[in-house]
């Protein structure tokens, strides 16, 4: 069952989305099995032999109302290092800076300056869905998207900002790559960012980029989150 | 334990799934088709959610280590044991040095083996479902190699039993494959929906376990195929800029962009997954209401479809 909050992609949206999931998990709601939260909607899957369509319809939309800001627990704030000056890692940035008219500190400053939320994971496992991009560096997706991206790289395209979590396809202009694995599937938790974190990227150079990684690697890494 | 032999070209692990980590971006994986799984794991005696194999078009050559039990469903695969004709939907004693194998699927795509007492591999966020894109679960997160040792778990005896005749599918002809028109079917237009009703709709090779790729009559859309990324669900039919559907299943990304025009009811998802490339299938729109009834039925079919072999 889709269970639509809005048209749009706003903060305000996603936070009704996010609390309603939260409730719904609150309420333990008889049939539930599984909620995937998204920009807007929440997919609820549910098992028909257990509660009807229409009885769900029904507390879903009596919990509707509850679901604000308020009932959330607070959100975490993850901090992502994230090595821009090397063009091997940030192999857009050049381009990308000279198409917004910049230089390429001053795109790396806007970009580490701000804070960016996560609405949801999706696509790839542990792929964060963020906004937050300065109005100054929104700049239209790649007009061919590349076959190939590699994981932790960081990129932007219109409102959004994302980090891949796997190799896979993508149409991002890439600035920079986190020394970090987004998703390790061997790890108790394998993703490292939830729905509804605070993200913000520090600037690394390569040797630190490069102790990082070899620290997560090894286990010893702890990210930074509060 | 049981010794790969010959690994066949994509066989993997798989139980009934992941749960509660869609959130995370991670699919629930599991068998295509729950159907032929459940009733290989009976007839040896296991409970339904015991790991157990899946196999792709062509099935494996393996070695067996324990005495105990095996069973063969889905894809008809022919089997031998020893070199022996061996009949599927069965329960099938081995001995420790027992060879079995599966040759080429003369109809369907995937067949299920079941080892009585279920594979042992470890859990990995409660299921040992393999997710080969995420290299997760299963035996290390890929499709089985030859020389990999499967242990399992002890098992009783398993009483003998098959399944009855007339509740094997048969994977042949073109199915009919029943549909709820949704979450975005407001998306395309009136011939667009006619079209997808009417059909047929070949199966292309490059489906696999993430999605049944289809090719037939132009689903047309009324306004853009993009939307607001939004959830998937098993049996969705997303349908991009081109007008050709695709059927998604249990290695499915958890979120998508793109316009979906229905979600094939739950009882036929695995029936998608076992028609061929270069077979084709037909869409047949059903209520809510009704999909819900198909489900209760199918759960009927299958409680009825094991039957205790009286010597």
């Amino acid at each position: 069952m889709c269970v639509e909050l809005g048209e749009e992609i706003s903060v305000e949206v996603n936070t009704r989305v996010r609390a309603l999931e939260f409730l719904i998990q609150q309420k333990a709601l008889t049939g539930v099995t599984e909620i995937v939260p998204t920009y807007s909607s929440l997919l609820v899957y549910y098992d028909p032999r257990v509660v009807a369509y229409d009885a769900l319809c029904a507390a879903i939309t009596e919990l509707a109302p509850q679901a604000t800001t308020a009932v959330l627990p607070p959100s975490r704030m993850v901090e992502l290092p994230c090595c821009y000056d090397d063009p091997e890692l940030g192999f857009d940035l050049e381009p990308a800076a000279r198409r917004l008219g910049l230089s390429r500190d001053e795109l790396v400053t806007l970009h580490a300056g701000a804070e960016y939320l996560v609405y949801f994971l999706g696509f790839t496992p542990g792929l964060p869905y963020m906004t937050g991009v300065p109005e100054r560096i929104m700049i239209p997706r790649l007009d061919t998207p590349r076959v190939k991206t590699p994981p932790g790289s960081v990129g932007i395209g219109g409102i959004q900002c994302c980090v891949y979590s796997v190799e896979s396809p993508g149409g991002f202009w890439i600035l920079g790559r986190t020394p970090l694995a987004l998703y390790d599937p061997g790890a108790s938790e394998p993703t490292l960012l939830r729905p509804g974190d605070r993200v913000r990227f520090r600037r690394i150079a390569r040797a630190e980029f490069e102790a990082i990684e070899a620290a997560a690697a090894a286990g010893t890494y702890r990210p930074v989150i509060s | 334990m049981i010794t790969i032999l010959d690994p066949g070209p994509q066989t993997t692990v798989q139980d009934l799934g992941r749960a509660g980590q869609m959130r995370y971006g991670i699919p629930p994986s599991g068998p295509i088709d729950r159907f032929a799984f459940v009733l290989a794991n009976r007839l040896v005696g296991n409970p339904d959610a015991a790991a157990a194999l899946e196999c792709t078009l062509l099935g494996p050559r393996f070695e067996v280590g324990a005495p105990g039990a095996i069973a063969v469903t889905g894809a008809d695969m022919p089997v031998t044991v020893n070199g022996r004709e061996a009949p599927g939907w069965a329960t099938l004693p081995v001995a420790p040095g027992d060879v079995v194998k599966l040759g080429p699927a003369r109809t369907g795509v995937r067949a299920y083996v079941a080892v009585s007492g279920g594979l042992d591999v470890p859990l990995v966020l409660g299921s040992r479902s393999t997710y080969l894109r995420g290299r997760m679960g299963g035996v290390e997160g890929r499709a089985l190699k030859k020389g990999d040792v499967l242990t399992v778990f002890p098992a009783g005896p398993a009483r003998p039993r098959r399944v009855e005749r007339q509740a094997i599918p048969a994977y042949t002809g073109e199915p009919t494959i029943r549909v709820v028109l949704g979450p975005q079917a407001d998306r395309f237009t009136e011939d667009g929906i006619r079209a997808l009703l009417r059909g047929p709709y070949e199966v292309l090779p490059q489906s696999d376990r993430m999605g049944a790729r289809l090719r037939g009559p132009k689903i047309e859309h009324a306004r853009g195929h993009d939307i607001i990324s939004d959830g998937i669900a098993l049996g969705s039919i997303q349908v991009p800029g081109d007008g050709q559907p695709i059927v998604l299943l249990g290695d499915r990304q958890s979120t998508g962009g793109y316009t979906k025009v229905a979600t094939v009811c739950s009882c036929d998802v695995g029936r998608v997954g076992q028609v061929r490339p270069g077979q084709s299938l037909r869409f047949e729109a059903v209520s809510v209401a009704q999909a819900h009834r198909l489900l209760r039925e199918s759960d009927a079919a299958t409680e009825a479809a094991v039957r205790e072999e009286i010597a």
